[in-house]
């Protein structure tokens, strides 16, 4: 995160080349090099990373993505896939030796079968339009990441998203069947099938989530989901954080899967409610919102369970949502968690580690300790039902100290995340941000093994290289870092 | 006498030395499944037993010889059960080769399959290295999936040593109700049903009778009884477990069994032979003499692929063929996690 840009001068002469190159089958709009054309791509979501690509290319259907690769393996440039570029973890950073290939352009819903209940679908078009495209057929895609309206399904394959509702219907490498996928010799292989299984090696598992590192899916089948007939969320306000832990594992002991389950602590909602008025209240330690979809019978059934194990596990103030908008309003809160919490700091830089739900009290106290020995604040919102924990810490990007303490607050609560036998990303992905803390939570037979996978896909490593898993080399690096603390961090390579 | 972990990884060590064949074995209750394999019998169930089960986290860790019974038993104790209700078949069933073959039972269109609920596992790879992938929690995007990878691999790429599944609740109340339809019928109101918010966790269409269960809070399932009405089978339970295990009439006797993997709106497979739908209709089980190729041919006319699932000509290998890119990548991740070579040679396809 930290660090200024970097810029890695251009080197004209292989841009010329590999522009050339493109050319050859590409329209001219198609591939862009002019800096003014390329800054736009210079980062995703996580904008503290920067780098401007040496080319950019904008193909418009898969034969092109297939030539594109195909040339850029025959020149050995490296290629760093994008889709609406609204990752976290700079997944899609370009590098500035090599070519962004950008999806965008591959925007089109093939084919909807509400009969077979699938979407066949280009990598660039937005998640929320598919659940669009089915809407009128009762249907909808269950994953919903919470940049829904402008994140593309092709970058939710690369990085396995989730959303508000995985406890029950899974993360997207639960919700897709079949992919069509360009590898880096430009050749096309389908994994995954027409039905629920493929003959051989599950692969459709291995690419989802794979950060661009394996191949380029050019077309995605998706599997769409009858619309619950209706659904109704329980607000349950508690005096402390490990009595709302506990009351989570007090539903999920009764035999309930809730839809969506989410914990705000007193942070988030004094962030949250003069911004939206959720109607959360202020004095409340912590909040759960915990939300029963399905049919009608079943949704009473549940709300009436969720809402008395609410009161036995002592919450002071149980409310059920009344009618749909109140439902709304009451997730309104949840949902501008991460804009309310900008609003009380230049910036705000969030966390995704994962842990067993059990743990939360501990980690939480953990994080309180961690804002005094950082001197930064952190608001915690927490998808409880799944135990993936975004705790989001305040800091001032122009101020180099502050900067420097929050990127090390960070490293320290997925330390946490790990030692209490979780994970240092639930569905924001490695990217570049995460990838030291990959030498934590793997060891280097474990490495060896991730980088044996990436060469059987990608034995030159061109697709997104740098990303996801970090070289063994590095990984010493950073171990003798954590000993000599506060020396410059690897000196050989650029920072950005 | 050193734990099993370690007599395990040494007799792989010594096997990648001499590039001599292991053939891993866990109850023996699926070695029908597959092709013949070759190797000096490489035992797991000598590790075994639950290592963690924490009810309110929805995660049992155990390690691969337990028991799939001992398993299930100790998840009913607390109402839950493995979603996939994987198939046990002889009884001897382990959690080791339950994933390693990652077959899913009736439920698995409705609650996921093997690989879905698989969250973590740790394994030796060809190398004799102890390795975790995945973990405990329900969400994890650090490093491949190499927990799914291996799921469903037949043992080629490494010896499972210990799962962590996610748990599913036991129903409070089910039922399964049952229609005289012809297979034609069936496979339409499976399809037009599944597009419904039903609580529908299984269907099969066999003998001119089509079998529907239902599942969940009472009231619905009740209500969905009145909906979609039918007669209601007096021990619903036993009928969907003897279809897991393949103990049901339709899988008695010799001929050879295919089971054929299609999109569940394909049309009837027009081939000689009793059928027996499961799946919604994405799952067609055939009995039948004709020949692999033409199994073959209609399954991937159907944007499907079909198993030599028990009997039948063994000169056609049990799995479909491979396009080759397909083939030429599954070498490769053959390669990457077991190099020398020695883990179940041709069990999945005769090339490695």
């Amino acid at each position: 995160m930290s660090a200024p840009v970097h810029a890695i001068p251009v080197d004209f002469e292989r841009q010329r080349a590999v522009c050339a190159a493109l050319r050859a089958f590409m329209p001219e709009h198609g591939v862009l090099f002019e800096r003014e054309d390329v800054t736009p791509y210079e980062c995703d979501g996580l904008s503290a990373y920067r780098q401007v690509p040496m080319v950019v290319v904008l193909p418009e259907n898969e034969e092109q993505v297939c030539a594109i690769l195909e040339t850029c393996y025959a020149l050995r440039v490296p290629v760093t896939a994008r889709g609406a570029g609204t990752g976290l973890s700079g997944g899609a950073l370009p590098l500035g030796n090599g070519v962004l290939l950008s999806m965008a352009k591959l925007m089109k819903i093939v084919a909807l079968d509400p009969l077979a209940r699938t979407a066949r679908v280009q990598p660039g078009v937005r998640n929320l339009s598919i659940s669009e495209a089915a809407a009128p057929h009762g249907l909808y895609y269950a994953p919903d990441p919470s940049s829904q309206i402008a994140c593309s399904i092709g970058g939710n394959v690369a990085e396995n998203s989730g959303g508000v509702h995985c406890l029950k219907y899974g993360l997207t490498v639960h919700n897709v069947l079949k992919l069509r996928v360009a590898t880096i010799e430009g050749e096309i292989i389908e994994v995954g099938g027409g039905g629920l299984d493929a003959a051989g090696y599950d692969l459709l598992a291995l690419m989802t989530g794979s950060e661009g590192l394996l191949g380029v899916v050019t077309e995605i089948t998706v599997k769409l989901l009858p619309r619950p007939e209706c659904a109704q969320v329980v607000l349950a306000a508690f005096d402390d954080v490990a009595t709302a832990g506990q009351a989570v594992a007090n539903v999920i002991a009764a035999g309930i899967i809730p839809a969506g389950m989410e914990m705000m602590d007193q942070p988030a909602i004094l962030a949250v409610e003069p911004f939206v008025n959720a109607g959360y209240p202020t004095d409340a330690a912590g909040i759960l919102l915990c939300e029963s979809d399905g049919t009608r019978e079943e949704v009473a059934d549940e709300i009436s369970r969720i809402e008395r194990i609410m009161e036995d596990s002592g919450a002071h103030l149980v409310r059920v949502s009344r009618d749909e908008s109140e439902r709304l309003r009451f997730w309104a809160g949840r949902k501008a968690a991460f804009p309310a919490v900008g609003r009380l700091s230049p910036d705000y830089y969030c966390m995704d580690g994962t842990i067993p739900r059990k743990r939360l009290a501990e980690v939480l106290r953990g994080i309180t300790e961690m804002e005094k020995k950082y001197e930064l604040r952190c608001a915690n919102v927490f998808h409880a039902g799944d135990g993936n924990l975004h705790p989001l810490i305040l800091y001032d990007a122009n101020d180099r100290r502050q900067l420097q303490n929050a990127e090390d607050f960070g490293a320290e609560i997925l330390k946490l995340c790990i030692d209490v036998g979780g994970t240092i990303t639930g569905e924001h992905g490695v990217g570049v941000e995460k990838i030291d803390s990959m030498c934590v939570q793997f060891n280097s037979a474990e490495l060896e093994t991730f980088h044996a996978l990436k060469h059987a896909f990608d034995e030159h490593a061109l697709l997104n290289p740098g990303k996801a898993v970090p070289t063994l080399h590095r990984c010493a690096e950073f171990g003798r870092m954590h000993v000599h603390s506060g020396a410059e961090k690897f000196p050989e390579l650029p920072r950005f | 006498m050193s734990d099993p972990v370690t007599q395990f990884a040494d007799a792989i060590r010594s096997a990648a030395d001499g590039k001599r064949p292991l053939n891993i074995r866990g109850g023996g209750s699926k070695t029908f499944y597959g092709n013949p394999t070759i190797g000096e019998t490489l035992d797991v169930t000598t590790y075994r037993g639950i290592i963690e089960y924490e009810p309110t986290e929805l995660v049992i860790t155990a390690r691969a010889g337990t028991p799939l019974a001992d398993i299930e038993a100790a998840m009913r104790e607390q109402g839950q059960m493995l979603g996939f209700e994987p198939p046990h078949f002889g009884g001897n069933a382990t959690l080791g080769g339950c994933i390693a073959a990652g077959l899913s039972g009736p439920r698995r269109p409705y609650a996921g399959s093997a690989r879905d609920f698989v969250l973590g596992l740790r394994l030796l790879d060809g190398r004799g290295s102890d390795l975790h992938f995945g973990g405990q929690v329900m969400k994890n995007v650090a490093g491949y999936d190499v927990s799914r990878l291996i799921t469903g691999s037949l043992g080629t790429l490494g010896v499972i040593l210990e799962v962590s599944l996610k748990a599913l609740p036991l129903p409070p109340s089910e039922l399964t109700l049952c229609r005289e339809q012809t297979q034609c019928e069936a496979l339409a109101l499976m399809n037009e049903w599944a597009g419904k918010p039903l609580p529908i966790t299984a269907t099969c269409h066999v003998d001119g009778r089509m079998y529907v269960r239902l599942a969940g809070a009472t009231p619905a399932v009740h209500s969905a009884l009145a909906k979609l009405g039918g007669e209601t089978l007096a021990d619903g339970a036993t009928f969907w477990r003897e279809l897991r295990d393949q103990r049901h009439a339709f899988f008695a006797g010799e001929s050879p069994l295919w089971r054929v993997s299609l999109p569940s709106i394909a049309p009837e497979l027009q081939m000689s032979g009793a059928q027996l739908i499961e799946w919604g209709g994405a799952l067609r089980w055939l009995r039948s003499d004709s020949d692999a190729m033409s199994i073959r041919k209609a399954a991937r006319n159907g944007d499907g692929h079909a198993t030599r699932f028990r009997g039948g000509d063994p000169r056609s290998g049990a799995f479909h063929p491979l396009p080759s890119p397909m083939l030429k990548l599954h070498k490769r991740v053959k390669q990457a996690m077991d190099p020398a070579g020695i883990f179940n040679p041709g069990r999945l396809y005769t090339d490695f």
